[in-house]
């Protein structure tokens, strides 16, 4: 069976992008946002990864990934993070959240696509 | 043998011997090996408290009231037992201030006031004047008396002599040259006269000499032994009861005020301080005079109750001779015509010696404390920028010394043979005793004040005019008596001798009484009515505090050597100068003066050098000329306050000080908060713009590497990835665009065209140019009152730009095909007001403020907002930046659910009658 | 100078006892008729303790033994 990955976002335009790139790998795609829906998600969906934007209406991406690190169900999804705040310390509160990865933007198609594929390896 | 020229051939005799001591001395003094560095010296000049008031007045009060002489040489021994406590620390203080003269002394410990130093200045030249008066009587007296040898005639009145016989006329002549030959040789800075000094020491010992004499000569010559005289006045009926004094209260009283007024006079008397505390080389002289000074003045006293009596034995009845001549008239009665010479050189050497050192102490006040902070003041006589004033200086003086026995040879004149000469002595005492309580105040009381000082200095002499000075004129027949007996207006009240009915005193005491009370009352009174300033305080920690005080810096200011040495070199001599200030390097372990830093320290080097030529008050003023004084900073007067932490004075300055501290300090946290809450907010802004630019970005690049690395893409699927690369790029641009926008009209750089604009008309334009859009999102736009024609001053295509980002908004925010929105133009109290109004979701209140801000869309936690809106989140910002910049105001109204309303508001041009008037253009 | 305290304190004793030595009421004891020695007793009286005086301030400001 292939691979879930869920897309939080809530730039229209960027979700379309991932959304193509993700499913073109062959994996299940769903796309959340905000970060109430990706809480959601994440329980209705039940996904492998998840791509989790951190500037977002209502609940942050620091946020989501906290309560999903909380979750002991939760404990086996990968989490990769994405911002256009470069600052070094947000990435650091990242993956002090437990991130798996932090990608800053603009990626990398490709990067992106390897860094999904080593996670779900 | 006593032939007129004779007389005068031993007193120039006497007086060129005299010359020379004092030149070799003055020569010694050069070459450093001072003639007068012996504590023996220092107390055989003090002798100079002997005048000819006693060597020839003292017999004369003893025919008079017996005993009654001696309390003015008790209190001079008394003085002495208080040494350690007094003149010590007058000496110490002098001399770490380089203080001149009394006037100078009372000037410099009171802030250095030159009103106070010329106060001063006049109570002594006016209360000692009639004292110079005196002598210049007793020696013209006493050669007219010998001149007449071998017959004893009193000499006529001085006001019947023709004035060019008037002998007294040539002593006074004689004694100004001498004087001036003496004292202002030079100028010094210590303003010390070693060859004076050394030629008062001698003169102390011939007048002691010639007295004790006389005396052996009266006691043992003509008498066996003082028991012998005794005996023989005990049996004289009328002699008899000089043996013991009068048995009064009122006596007593008498007796015990004479000590204290002369324990006084044998300190502030100017001559007295001049000896005592300008002239002394050391500190340690001081132990010897202790008990020297006072022995000098038992001696010289020890024979006069003999001599008074035995005259009264030898002249009865009075004889048609003044007992003051005594001393005289006995020698010449028993043709003792060498022992008469001698005793008549011994007269002049005491009155020599007194007119010499007094009017010496009173040009060097005249001159440091009236006469130059007068010409200073004067801008007309140029003399602030005259290159060198030392010669200046020293013709003052020399002019002073003139004038000074001149008025001294008037009043002699003028006064003659009238009461007001017998008892000068004890006027000129009265009236330096004013100087008691603020020199000895402020010696021991930190708290007294220039105002204090002036005030009592002031009003004890107004006392002692009117007390003591005016009585003994209207004595002399100067002024009408009517205002003795009757009072002032003839008012009983005031009365100048019972003043206020204080009746049972004899004058001097009631003068001292009063002048003394209300002294000292006004003197402490007037003092506690503020806090000393702070120069007082500084000067009061160095007269009061002694040594601890040093370290207290004078100045707070700088000025170097280029300036300085200049400075005092218009008043030493540049020559002097110089050697002074290159002394001073050496002192610092510098090799030349040239080195000397420009501190603290060279400035109070420099004030002090100067207050020793032209006195305190005076260098302070000119040193401040060349220095720029910083404001006191708070290390200083913590440092002041440690250093003399009795000092009460400094607790109000320091707590106004450290209020201001607190002040700046708290003003300081708040502005480096604001500083930082400006940093935080800069950096938010850049992060933020950061993350705004790479979300296009970020569509951008992940289409373009889509389309770039999988050529297989269907065209549909193709033009819709370019189609949002398209629009990715163009919300870039904009973004680009609204950024350095902002930027530019944050930073106050944005360039406007500033017109009158008609508002109607703008707003048709904006809808115009806006129609397509609404048209395709199918809202109605509806303009209200629009053809009003309303103008304002602003620019166009910024009022333009505002309109068009409302619009769009508003157009953004509706549904589509029932959205509404509509424009309304009216004018209210000289404003023209314009809101855009829609149906859309509306803001939350919470909100109504934050859409004004950078990146703030108003996305937070509106829950009626589904799709996250497009735009950048500048438009908003940018549009109340122009609004506000044109005075205008720029706000929400909304209730969520029922849609918005954007007003502004802009002034409304003056003159504008509803027709378009553009108007020039302003920059 | 006057090093000490001590010795300064010690001339302000002399001081006071001065003060007590030349005035009322210790100079009406003395201030009668009479003779004391040849001499009138207030004469004595003032010229010996003067001179007592000043070698009590001689002996105080010489003496080293402070």
């Amino acid at each position: 069976m292939s691979h879930r990955v869920l897309i939080v976002d809530d730039e229209p335009n960027i979700v379309i992008s991932l959304e193509y790139l993700i499913k073109k790998e062959g994996f299940e795609v769903a796309v959340a946002t905000d970060g109430e829906a990706a809480l959601q998600q994440a329980a209705d969906f039940a996904p492998d990864l998840i791509l989790l934007d951190v500037m977002m209406p209502k609940k942050s991406g620091f946020e989501v990934c906290q309560a999903l690190r909380a979750d002991p169900a939760q404990a086996a999804v990968k989490i990769i993070m994405l911002t256009a705040r470069g600052r070094e310390t947000e990435v650091a509160k990242g993956l002090a959240l437990g991130a798996d990865a932090y990608i800053t933007k603009p990626f990398s198609t490709k990067e992106l696509v390897l860094q999904i594929k080593s996670l779900l390896a | 043998m006593l032939q007129g020229w004779v007389i005068v051939l031993a007193s120039f005799l006497y007086l060129g011997i005299l010359f020379a001591i004092a030149w070799y001395a003055d020569r010694r003094a050069d070459s450093g090996r001072s003639l007068i560095a012996n504590p023996a010296v220092y107390a055989l000049s003090l002798g100079v408290y002997c005048t000819t008031w006693t060597f020839y007045g003292s017999v004369g009060r003893a025919a008079a009231s017996g005993i009654g002489f001696l309390p003015i040489y008790l209190g001079p021994t008394l003085l002495f037992a208080l040494a350690g406590f007094i003149l010590h620390k007058m000496i110490r203080v002098a001399k770490t201030n380089r203080i001149t003269s009394i006037a100078d002394f009372v000037a410099s410990r009171y802030g250095k006031s030159q009103l106070l130093g010329g106060l001063v200045t006049v109570i002594a030249v006016v209360g000692v004047i009639p004292y110079i008066a005196l002598q210049l009587k007793a020696v013209s007296n006493s050669f007219a008396i010998l001149a007449s040898y071998p017959d004893i005639i009193m000499p006529a009145k001085a006001g019947a002599v023709p004035l060019l016989q008037d002998s007294a006329l040539y002593v006074a002549m004689i004694l100004a040259a001498f004087t001036i030959l003496f004292g202002t040789r030079h100028l010094d800075a210590t303003e010390r006269h070693e060859g004076m000094v050394a030629a008062i020491a001698v003169e102390s010992v011939v007048k002691l000499v010639a007295f004790l004499a006389v005396g052996v000569f009266v006691v043992w010559g003509m008498h066996d032994g003082v028991g012998d005289i005794f005996a023989q006045a005990a049996l004289a009926p009328e002699v008899a009861h000089r043996l013991a004094s009068a048995d009064s209260p009122a006596a007593y009283g008498t007796w015990g005020t004479l000590i204290f007024l002369s324990m006084f006079a044998s300190l502030l008397l100017p001559r007295q301080f001049q000896i005592a505390v300008v002239e002394n080389v050391d500190e340690s002289h001081l132990r010897r005079a202790v008990w020297m000074f006072p022995l000098y003045l038992f001696l010289i006293n020890l024979f006069v109750l003999p001599v008074a009596l035995a005259g009264l034995l030898h002249f009865p009845g009075g004889g048609g001779v003044d007992a003051d001549t005594f001393v005289l008239t006995l020698p010449m009665a028993h043709q003792q015509e060498a022992l008469a010479l001698f005793v008549y050189i011994g007269g002049l050497s005491a009155a020599t010696g007194m007119v010499i050192v007094e009017t010496i102490a009173l040009s060097t006040m005249v001159c440091n404390d009236l006469v130059m902070p007068l010409l200073l003041r004067l801008p007309v006589l140029g003399l602030a920028a005259r290159a060198d004033l030392s010669g200046l200086l020293l013709e003052i003086r020399r002019w002073a010394i003139a004038v000074i026995l001149c008025l001294g040879y008037l009043y002699f004149r003028v006064a003659g043979e009238a009461y007001a000469l017998v008892s000068i002595g004890l006027i000129s005492f009265a009236a330096v005793a004013q100087f008691a309580p603020v020199v000895i105040g402020g010696l021991f009381w930190k708290g007294g004040t220039r105002d204090g000082a002036l005030a009592g200095l002031a009003a004890g002499f107004v006392l002692w005019t009117y007390t003591l000075l005016l009585p003994s004129f209207a004595k002399s027949g100067w002024l009408p008596d009517g205002f003795i007996a009757h009072g002032l207006f003839g008012i009983e009240l005031l009365r100048p001798q019972v003043l206020f009915g204080l009746a049972g005193l004899d004058e001097i005491t009631h003068c001292l009484v009063w002048s003394l009370l209300v002294n000292m009352g006004a003197y402490i009174g007037v003092s506690l009515m503020r806090v000393p300033n702070l120069r007082e305080a500084r000067q009061a920690t160095l007269f009061v505090g002694g040594a601890e005080a040093a370290g207290i810096p004078g100045w707070r200011g700088s000025a170097g050597i280029g300036d300085l040495l200049p400075l005092a070199g218009r008043f030493l001599g540049l020559e002097r100068a110089q050697e002074a200030f290159s002394r001073h390097a050496r002192q610092r372990g510098l090799r030349s003066l040239h080195e000397l830093p420009a501190d603290t320290r060279l400035v109070g080097f420099a004030e002090t050098l100067l207050a020793g030529a032209i006195g305190s008050a005076s260098a302070r003023a000119m040193v401040a000329s060349v220095v720029t004084e910083e404001p006191l900073g708070i290390d200083e007067v913590m440092n002041i306050l440690d250093e003399a932490s009795q000092v009460r004075a400094y607790t109000r300055e320091l707590e106004q000080k450290s209020r201001e501290l607190t002040r700046a300090t708290a003003e300081l946290r708040q502005a480096n908060a604001r500083l930082q809450e400006l940093d935080r907010m800069k950096d938010d802004f850049i992060s933020t713009v950061t993350h705004e630019l790479r979300t296009p970005l970020t569509s951008i690049r992940a289409f373009s590497e889509m389309l770039h690395e999988d050529p297989r893409i269907d065209l549909a699927q193709r033009s819709r990835f370019l189609g949002i690369i398209v629009s990715e790029t163009v919300r870039l641009s904009r973004l680009i665009n609204q950024i350095l926008d902002l930027a530019k009209l944050e930073s106050g750089r944005a360039e406007w065209t500033v017109a009158a604009v008609d508002v109607a008309e703008v707003i048709r334009e904006a809808a115009d140019s806006l129609a397509p859009l609404f048209v395709d999102k199918r809202v109605s736009l509806q303009l209200d009152g629009c053809e009003a024609g309303l103008n304002v001053l602003a620019d166009r295509d910024r009022l333009m730009q505002v309109m068009v980002n409302l619009l769009s908004n508003a157009l953004k925010f509706v549904p589509v095909a029932s959205g509404r929105v509509k424009v309304d133009v009216g004018a209210a109290a000289g404003e023209v007001r314009v809101s855009v109004t829609d149906n859309g979701p509306g803001i939350e209140a919470g909100d109504q403020e934050v859409i004004f801000e950078k990146f703030r869309q108003g996305t937070g936690n509106t829950d009626v907002l589904i799709d996250k809106p497009q735009g950048t989140g500048l438009g908003l910002p940018i549009s109340r930046q122009i609004i506000e910049y044109f005075n205008g105001r720029l706000w929400v109204e909304s209730t969520p659910g029922a849609g918005a309303c954007f007003v502004f508001t802009l002034p409304r041009q003056a003159g504008d009658n509803g027709a378009s008037q553009p108007t020039g253009e302003q920059p | 100078m006057i090093r000490s305290r001590l010795t300064a304190q010690r001339l302000a004793f002399l001081f006071l006892l001065g003060c007590f030595l030349f005035n009322y009421p210790l100079l009406s004891v003395f201030n009668r008729g009479g003779s004391f020695f040849g001499l009138p007793p207030l004469y004595a009286w003032l010229t010996g303790s003067w001179l007592a005086l000043i070698a009590l301030m001689a002996w105080v400001v010489e003496s080293r033994a402070d």
